[in-house]
C-alpha cells in the first residue's frame, strides 16, 4: 500500500514515476483518437491492428538478433509491429471492400490469423535458442517491471507526439466524424483523413504493446471515449474528458502495477478503466443511466399527460392504467373515472394547444419535424410570440372546418 | 378483451371505442398509439381501427411515422402507450394471424438462401419447432411463388433477383403465412412497372379473400386506382375512411401542409374521383 | 506407426474436433454478423474459467465449462445493457466489456498464485495441443478396440460430447436459426424469438469456445469460428451446403495444420518446432485467402475476369 502511495505521488523512485507518466500520456493520446474512432464506429478496426502487430515483432526481433544481435531494441521491434499492423488494416479494408464478408468477418480473419503467424513465429524464436527473447513475452500482456529507462523515455516521448497529433488535427476529425460528405466537399482529402486517423491509432496501439500488451491495448482506445461519450456532446469537451479519463487511469493502474510487480499492468489499467467507466454510466448528469431514467420518466408522465387530458377534451376514454393515474394524482380525474372540473378546464387549454401545434406542423412541416418539443411543451415556451400569434390568428376560421367535418367532404 | 371495471363504462360514449363493438369487426384496431425516438414524438397519439375486408394504404410525407405506425402496432420497436387489439385480443397473441412485411431493406439479400427458402419461412409458424418442412410445405411454397409469377425463379440465390423480384418473393411470404390481416411497408417502392401491376393484383385477391390489407403507400398519384380506404398520419391521426371521401384536397393539406402545392392537390383529389 | 497413434494422431484428433465445433458454430455468426461475438466470448470466458479452477482445482473439468458458460452469458447481458441502457455503440460496447472481463480474468489468475502451476495466461492464449497424448494405443487395429478408445485423453473425449451436442444444437433448430438470422422481425412474429435463440447460439459457441479453448488457445479459437465459415461463405448460396464446406474445411484446417507444424520444418531441414495450434488457424487462414482469390462466384480473380469478359462484349 505505502508503495502504491508513494508510485502514486510520483515519489517511488524515478525509473517508476517516468513509467507512469509515461503510462498517463500513452492513455491520454489513445483516449483522444479513441474519441473520433468511436464517433466514426470503427472501433473494433482497433482489435485487428493490435493482433496483427505480433508477426511484425516476432519478425523484427528474428531479424535483429540474427544480423544485427540488436534484437531487444525497443524501437526495431515497434517498428516490425507498426509494419505488420498496417498491412493488416489495409487487409481489412481489402477483404470488405473486395469480397462479400462484412467488417467483422473481416477484423476477425485479419485478427486471428495474423496472430496465429506470430504464434508460429514466436515458437520458431523459442527453438532458435538465441538470447535475449525473453522479453517478447511482455507484448502479450504488459509488463512494466524492468523496464528500461530508455525504453519509459522512449513511449513517453511517442506517446505525446501522437497526443500532439491528434490536437493539431482535431478540427479535421471532427469534420470527418461528423458529417463525411460535407468535409469532402469542403475540399479535404476524406480517404487520407482517415487513413491519418488509423495510422495515429495504431500508433498509441504499437507505443502500448510494452506498457499494456496488445491482448489489452484496445481497452485504452475504447472505454475513456466510451466512458466520456455520458458527459458531453461536445466533440473537444469529449477528446478532453476521454484524455483525462485514459492520463489517470492509466497513471493510477501503472502505479499500482509498481507496487505489485506480479500483477500485469495492462490488465490493472483496464480495471481502473472500466471503473471510470461504471461511475460515468451510472451518475453523470447529461447521458448516465440514472439521468437517462429520470428523464424518460419525466418524458412518459408529459406524454401521458397530454395525451390524457386531450382524450378528456375529445370525450374519449381514458383506458390506459398509466394515464388514469397519473391523471388521478393530477387532479384531473376523480376516483370513479370521471373528469374534474379542473380537468375539464385543463383539458381546453391543452387542446387548444394542441391546435396550435397541429397548425404550425400543417403550415411548417419541415420546422416542426426538426422541433424536439413539439406537441411536448405549451407552445408559447416554445415557440416566439409573434409566431404564436400568427398561429393563433390562423387557428379562428379553421376552428370551425376542423371540429366540423372531421372527414371532409369530396370536391 | 380488456377487462374493464364499471366505473370505465360510462366514459365508454365514443363510437370509437374498440371495445364497445363487436370484436370481430375490428381485424386491427390501435389505441392512443404514441412513439418517441430519442424523446421526439414520432406519433402521437394515434388511434386507428382498421375497415375488415378492405384494401387500406397508408400515406403521409416522409417522417410523418407510416412505417414506425406498423412496428410499432405489432409491438416490434418500443412505444411510449398505446394498445393493439386483433379481433379484440392482445397484439401478442395474435401476431400468428398477422403477415408483416417489411422494407426491402430490412434484410440481408446475400443471406444463402434460394426464393423458395424464404418462401418456406412462411410456413415456419405452422410447422412449429423442431420439425423440418415436408414435401407438401414446399408444394404450397411453390404455389406461392405461382401467384407472384416466380415459380421459375423457386431455385435462384436471392441475392441474384432484381428488387422487383425480391419484393414479389416478400409477397409469396405472406401469402404462405396465409394471415387474416397483411401489414406492407412500402412493397411497390423501388419495384418495375410489371411487378408492380402483379402486386396489386394479389392485393386485390387478398381481399376478394376476406382478408384485411394495411399497404403504407408513396406515390399519391396512385392512391385512387389501388386502394378503396385510407389512413392518413402526419404523426398524428389525420383523417381516416374510404377514399372518396377522405382522399381530399383539405386532408391532403392538413397531412403534408406546405409540401404540395395546391395545383397539385386539386389535381389528385379529382383525378378519377367521383 | 506407435508413435504415430500415440502422439500425432491424438494432436490431430484434439485439432480438428476443436475446429469443427467452433467451425460449424462459425457459420450462424458470421451470418449475424456476429462474427466479433465468437472473438468476445473467446475473450470473456477466461474469468470463468479461472473461477471455474479455483472452485474445482483442476482443468478440463466441467465446473470450468460451467464457469465459462456463465461467464459468456454475462457478458453477453452486460454488452445488451451497456448497449441498450447507456446508449452505447454495438461494438464499443462489445469491447469495453470483453477487454474488461479478459483483464479481470488475468488479474486474478495472477493474483491468487494459480498461475504456472496448472493454468496460465500464455497457456490460455495459445493452447496445449501437443500435450494430447494415447499411450494405449500401439496397432490400428485399436482404433476400433472398445476398450483402448476408452482410454483416450479426456480432452478429446470432452471435445467429441462437445460436438455432438454442436451438430444437435444445429439440426434441432436449422430453421429456427435460419429464419432467425435472415428476418429477425418475422421470426419474432411466428414466434421464434430472435432474443432467445441468439442467447442459446452464443451459449453453445461458449461451450464450443472452452472444449477448444484448452487445446488451441483462446485467440486460435477466433480463427476457427470465422475463417472456415468465412471460406464457405465464398463458395455457396445454399445454407445446408456451407455448413457441410465449412466442416470440411475445420477438419482438413486442424489437419494439415498440425502435420505442417509437425513434419514441415523437419522436411525444411530445420530442427526447429513451430506451434501446432497456431498453425492451424494460419491454415484456415490460407483456405480463406484461397477461397477469397479464386472461389468460382464470388472470388476476386473470377470476378475480375468475368468484368473483363463482360467489358470485351
Amino acid at each position: 500500500m505505502e508503495q502504491f502511495f508513494a508510485a502514486l505521488t510520483m515519489s517511488a523512485g524515478y525509473n517508476t514515476a517516468l513509467v507512469c507518466v509515461g503510462a498517463a500520456l500513452l492513455g491520454a493520446a489513445s483516449g483522444a483518437i479513441g474519441v473520433f474512432v468511436l464517433l466514426r464506429k470503427r472501433t473494433l478496426v482497433s482489435d485487428a491492428i493490435s493482433h496483427a502487430t505480433l508477426p511484425g515483432v516476432a519478425l523484427a526481433f528474428i531479424i535483429a538478433q540474427t544480423y544485427f544481435d540488436s534484437g531487444r531494441s525497443l524501437p526495431v521491434l515497434l517498428f516490425g509491429a507498426a509494419l505488420s499492423a498496417g498491412i493488416g488494416v489495409l487487409a481489412v479494408d481489402w477483404i470488405k471492400t473486395h469480397t462479400r464478408l462484412t467488417e467483422d468477418a473481416a477484423i476477425g480473419t485479419v485478427l486471428s490469423t495474423f496472430f496465429a503467424v506470430g504464434m508460429v513465429l514466436l515458437t520458431v524464436i523459442q527453438s532458435m535458442s538465441i538470447a535475449g527473447q525473453a522479453g517478447l513475452e511482455g507484448f502479450l500482456l504488459g509488463a512494466t517491471s524492468g523496464m528500461l529507462k530508455s525504453e519509459a523515455m522512449t513511449i513517453a516521448l511517442a506517446a505525446g507526439l501522437v497526443g500532439l497529433a491528434v490536437v493539431l488535427r482535431m478540427k479535421e476529425f471532427s469534420l470527418l466524424c461528423f458529417d463525411e460528405d460535407f468535409a469532402a466537399a469542403s475540399g479535404y482529402n476524406v480517404r487520407w483523413l482517415d487513413r491519418t486517423l488509423l495510422l495515429l491509432l495504431l500508433g498509441v496501439v504499437v507505443i502500448g504493446l510494452k506498457t499494456v500488451g496488445l491482448v489489452l491495448i484496445i481497452a485504452l482506445a475504447i472505454i475513456p471515449p466510451v466512458a466520456a461519450r455520458f458527459w458531453t456532446d461536445r466533440v473537444p469537451v469529449l477528446v478532453a474528458i476521454a484524455a483525462g479519463i485514459g492520463a489517470s487511469g492509466s497513471f493510477i493502474g501503472a502505479a499500482i502495477s509498481a507496487s505489485a510487480p506480479n500483477m500485469p499492468t495492462g490488465g490493472l489499467i483496464v480495471l481502473v478503466l472500466f471503473s471510470f467507466f461504471v461511475v460515468s454510466l451510472l451518475i453523470s448528469p447529461v447521458r448516465g443511466i440514472l439521468a437517462a431514467a429520470l428523464k424518460h420518466y419525466r418524458f412518459q408522465r408529459i406524454v401521458h399527460l397530454r395525451q390524457g387530458l386531450l382524450a378528456i377534451a375529445h370525450n374519449e376514454p381514458v383506458l390506459e392504467p398509466l394515464t388514469r393515474s397519473i391523471l388521478r394524482k393530477g387532479g384531473f380525474m376523480s376516483g370513479d373515472g370521471q373528469p374534474t372540473f379542473k380537468g375539464q378546464s385543463e383539458a381546453r387549454l391543452i387542446e387548444r394547444d394542441q391546435k396550435l401545434w397541429n397548425l404550425y406542423r400543417e403550415i411548417y412541416p419541415e420546422e416542426s419535424h426538426a422541433l424536439a418539443d413539439w406537441s411536448l411543451k405549451p407552445i408559447g415556451q416554445v415557440l416566439p410570440a409573434d409566431t404564436v400569434k400568427v398561429l393563433e390568428d390562423e387557428l379562428c376560421p379553421h376552428l370551425v372546418v376542423s371540429t366540423e367535418t372531421p372527414k371532409g367532404g369530396a370536391i | 378483451m380488456q377487462k374493464l371495471k364499471t366505473p370505465d363504462l360510462q366514459l365508454l360514449h365514443d363510437t370509437n371505442a374498440p371495445e364497445s363493438i363487436n370484436a370481430q369487426d375490428h381485424p386491427f384496431a390501435v389505441q392512443g398509439l404514441t412513439v418517441a425516438y430519442h424523446h421526439k414524438p414520432v406519433l402521437w397519439g394515434v388511434s386507428y381501427s382498421a375497415p375488415k375486408g378492405c384494401l387500406t394504404a397508408i400515406i403521409g410525407p416522409n417522417g410523418a411515422g407510416k412505417s414506425t405506425f406498423l412496428k410499432a402496432a405489432l409491438g416490434l420497436i418500443p412505444k411510449l402507450s398505446g394498445e393493439t387489439k386483433v379481433f379484440g385480443a392482445p397484439i401478442k397473441k395474435a401476431l400468428k394471424n398477422i403477415a408483416y412485411v417489411p422494407q426491402r431493406s430490412a434484410v440481408d439479400w446475400d443471406f444463402p438462401a434460394t426464393a423458395i427458402d424464404v418462401v418456406l419461412m412462411g410456413l415456419y409458424g405452422q410447422i412449429g419447432w423442431f420439425r423440418w418442412p415436408s414435401r407438401k410445405h414446399r408444394e404450397t411454397a411453390l404455389n406461392c411463388l405461382k401467384s407472384v409469377g416466380m415459380q421459375d425463379f423457386a431455385n435462384r440465390q436471392i441475392g441474384q433477383l432484381s428488387g422487383g423480384q425480391q419484393q414479389r418473393v416478400f409477397l409469396a411470404r405472406a401469402l404462405a403465412q396465409d394471415a387474416e390481416m397483411y401489414l406492407m411497408d412500402e412493397p411497390f417502392a423501388g419495384v418495375d412497372a410489371a411487378t408492380e401491376k402483379a402486386i396489386v393484383m394479389v392485393l386485390r385477391k387478398l381481399v376478394a379473400d376476406g382478408k384485411t390489407v394495411l399497404v403504407v403507400h408513396h406515390d399519391l398519384e396512385t392512391v385512387r386506382d389501388y386502394y378503396s380506404h385510407i389512413l392518413l398520419l402526419n404523426g398524428q391521426h389525420i383523417a381516416d375512411g374510404p377514399v372518396e371521401t377522405t382522399f381530399t384536397s383539405e386532408n391532403l393539406q392538413k397531412a403534408y401542409g406546405g409540401r404540395l402545392a395546391s395545383t397539385q392537390l386539386d389535381g389528385l383529389s379529382q383525378a378519377s374521383g367521383a | 506407426m506407435d508413435i504415430f497413434l500415440q502422439f500425432d494422431l491424438p494432436s490431430i484428433l484434439l485439432g480438428s474436433l476443436a475446429a469443427l465445433a467452433c467451425g460449424l458454430l462459425g457459420n450462424f455468426l458470421v451470418l449475424r454478423k456476429q462474427a466479433l461475438m465468437g472473438d468476445a466470448i473467446s475473450h470473456v470466458v477466461l474469468p470463468g474459467i479461472v473461477l471455474g479452477f479455483l472452485f474445482s482445482h483442476e482443468t478440463g473439468s466441467w465446473p470450468m465449462m460451467i464457469g465459462a458458460g456463465a461467464a459468456a452469458i454475462f457478458a453477453v447481458l452486460l454488452i445488451e445493457l451497456i448497449r441498450r441502457v447507456g446508449n452505447v455503440e454495438p461494438g464499443a460496447a462489445m469491447g469495453v466489456v470483453f477487454t474488461t472481463m479478459f483483464a479481470a480474468g488475468v488479474v486474478v489468475l495472477e493474483q491468487s498464485g494459480t498461475a504456472g502451476v496448472h493454468l496460465d495466461v500464455e497457456h490460455a492464449l495459445y493452447g496445449n495441443l501437443e500435450s494430447a497424448i494415447w499411450l494405449d494405443a500401439y496397432t490400428l487395429s485399436d482404433l476400433w478396440n472398445l476398450e483402448v478408445l476408452a482410454t483416450l485423453p479426456e480432452s478429446i473425449k470432452q471435445l467429441f460430447v462437445v460436438n455432438l451436442l454442436v451438430i444437435a444444437f444445429i439440426m434441432l433448430f436449422f430453421k429456427e436459426l435460419k429464419i432467425s438470422s435472415f428476418d429477425p422481425l418475422l421470426s419474432a412474429s411466428l414466434g421464434f424469438s430472435p432474443k432467445w435463440l441468439g442467447l442459446s447460439l452464443i451459449v453453445m459457441v461458449a461451450i464450443a469456445a472452452v472444449a477448444a479453448f484448452s487445446a488451441v488457445g483462446s485467440i486460435l479459437v477466433i480463427a476457427m469460428f470465422i475463417c472456415p465459415a468465412a471460406t464457405a461463405r465464398l463458395l455457396t448460396d445454399n445454407l445446408k451446403v456451407q455448413l457441410f464446406i465449412s466442416g470440411i474445411a475445420s477438419l482438413s484446417a486442424g489437419l494439415f495444420g498440425y502435420l505442417l507444424a509437425a513434419f514441415g520444418p523437419g522436411l525444411l531441414g530445420y530442427e526447429i518446432s513451430v506451434s501446432a495450434a497456431g498453425m492451424i488457424a494460419v491454415v484456415a487462414g490460407l483456405q480463406q485467402v484461397l477461397a477469397m482469390l479464386f472461389a468460382p462466384q464470388y472470388g476476386v480473380v473470377m470476378r475480375r475476369r468475368r468484368q473483363k469478359v463482360h467489358a470485351n462484349i
